[in-house]
């Protein structure tokens, strides 16, 4: 395996990392979105899901596993890329060209990134610690899933946090969707102007799909009485 | 009839060499518009030397273009504001009168400044010594077009070879990767019939010693390809990707 090790320590190798884990997120932050929509259709959608989850957990629990390797080795070889790229540079230019040759969001991944994770913390600990570990038994039971998300939901701070976090999100993935094909070495002009705008499009809709609903909640929701 | 001079405040890195501390000092000049930017420091250096002070150290060979020394980094763009030219063409006419010039050599921990503007690119020979060839028998030359080349194959591949090693794309790159240039003659070699012997060995041995020279990995802001004097397309990065890691998966010799 020898092979392996230099493969992933090399440059290309960290960035391939990158590009398949984040090619994973991707993919599962649509399915996210899918399953998040069910909370506009009422408490018997929302919590008719989550326990729809419970019925296959095995199958969810060995998901969340894939899940939670993807982001450490997401976010492990990320923060070591940044550190690396930096020390590339020991002395930095006195002016930069770059807001003229590059996009906002190619130069703040690790930015957008970092606040991911802030968010990415919180949001573990609210809603999956809430939904798996505090007494999920009487959760279940009473099926107060709707009631703990709407709940967090009229929290002016937490909106605010999350809908920042959302926009970053958004940063990232327009960057980051076009930027895992050309890692993987796709990269053609019959196709690439399509990506890039599937990207852009990608990004928008999961921004501003996640952010709805604490906006909906926080500003529109008058209550389920 | 002589264009009226322009009055220009240079604001340029001197540096006493690798070791020391370098700083910005000021120099008012007077400059024709039709001059080169390189001349115009060529008149700054005599000027220096009748004042018996240091000229100013930067490099610059064919000054056409084609070389690949003259690099500097020009109100933080590589070889200047204007796309697909070399510092060495880059002329006056392009500043305006009264007009701040900030004047930096490429900074990068694998590019270490040898003196003033002048950077120490020994990485790229130390690269191309890797891989970036082809192995030939010697012998009498082989009859023109006796091996066919597919006319996009060799199209793509005169494109990476217009590459001049000039760095550039490394001073652009926020993480001083040398992708662009690796991945330009990987290309350039890649798709000719005469490179397939060394193809998937050559793209392991530069990419190994690119990762250990310090260069910074690409983080596909494409910065490299604006900022390129050769318009080197970022499509070779993702050939260089798949080679790489076709190599790394497939290649049944156990290299590097
Ligand atoms: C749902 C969450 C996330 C998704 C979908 C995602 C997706 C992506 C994608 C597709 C890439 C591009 C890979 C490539 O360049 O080939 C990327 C790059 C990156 N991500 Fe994430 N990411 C997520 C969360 C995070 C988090 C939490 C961090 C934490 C630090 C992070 C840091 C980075 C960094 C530093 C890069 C490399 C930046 C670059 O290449 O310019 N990401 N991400
Ligand atoms: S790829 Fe372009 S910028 Fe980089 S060394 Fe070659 S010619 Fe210079
Ligand atoms: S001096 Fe040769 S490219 Fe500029």
């Amino acid at each position: 395996m020898g092979w392996f090790n230099t493969f992933i320590n090399s440059s290309l190798g960290k960035k391939f990392i990158m590009a398949l884990t984040g090619s994973f997120l991707i993919i599962f932050l649509i399915i996210h979105l899918i399953g998040n929509i069910t909370l506009y259709f009422g408490p018997d959608a929302f919590n008719g899901y989550v326990k729809t989850l419970d019925v296959i957990k095995p199958l969810i629990r060995i998901i969340e596993l894939v899940l939670l390797s993807a982001f450490i080795f997401h976010i492990f070889n990320g923060v070591r890329l940044w550190l690396e790229n930096k020390q590339a540079r020991p002395v930095t230019y006195k002016v930069n060209g770059s807001p003229e040759n590059t996009t906002l969001f190619s130069r703040t991944m690790f930015v957008s990134g970092s606040v991911i994770f802030i968010f990415l913390v919180l949001h573990l600990g609210t809603f999956f610690w809430r939904f798996n570990v505090h007494d999920p038994q009487q959760l279940a039971d009473s099926h107060q899933y709707y009631d703990i998300v709407v709940g967090f939901f009229q929290i002016w701070w937490y909106v605010l946090l999350y809908v920042i976090a959302m926009i970053l999100l958004g940063f990232h993935l327009n960057h980051g969707f076009q930027s895992a094909f050309q890692t993987f070495g796709w990269n053609h002009k019959k196709y690439t102007p399509l990506i890039k705008k599937i990207g852009t499009a990608y990004a928008i809709i999961m921004a501003v799909g996640f952010a709805s609903m604490p906006i909906y909640f926080f500003f529109f929701y008058g209550g389920n009485q | 009839m002589e264009a009226k001079k322009l009055n220009l405040k240079l604001k340029i890195w001197r540096q006493k060499n690798s070791n020391s501390v370098g700083s910005f000092v000021d120099y008012d000049v007077q400059v024709s518009p039709d001059a080169s930017f390189l001349e115009m420091l060529d008149e700054l250096n005599n000027r220096l030397e009748a004042n018996n002070e240091e000229p100013i150290v930067f490099e610059s060979d064919c000054r056409e273009g084609i070389c690949g020394t003259c690099g500097l980094v020009i109100n933080g763009h590589p070889h200047g504001p204007l796309p697909k030219i070399a510092t060495c063409q880059l002329h006056m006419r392009n500043f305006k009168d009264g007009e701040t010039i900030w004047v930096e050599p490429f900074r990068a921990k694998a590019f270490p400044v040898i003196k003033d503007l002048m950077v120490d690119r020994s990485g790229f020979d130390k690269i191309l010594q890797a891989g970036g060839y082809i192995s030939v028998n010697t012998g009498g030359a082989p009859d023109a077009n006796s091996i066919p080349v597919p006319k996009d194959a060799a199209s793509e591949a005169f494109d990476a070879a217009a590459c001049i090693g000039c760095g550039a794309c490394v001073a652009a790159c926020k993480n001083a990767s040398a992708m662009l240039f690796v991945s330009a003659k990987i290309s350039h070699l890649g798709l000719l019939p005469q490179g397939q012997p060394e193809r998937y060995i050559r793209v392991q041995r530069m990419i190994k010693v690119m990762d250990e020279l310090g260069f910074g990995s690409c983080t596909n802001t494409y910065a490299c390809e604006a900022e390129c004097p050769k318009g080197i397309s970022v499509t070779n990065i993702a050939r260089m990707n798949r080679d790489y890691v076709r190599a790394k998966f497939t290649s049944k010799i156990a290299e590097v």
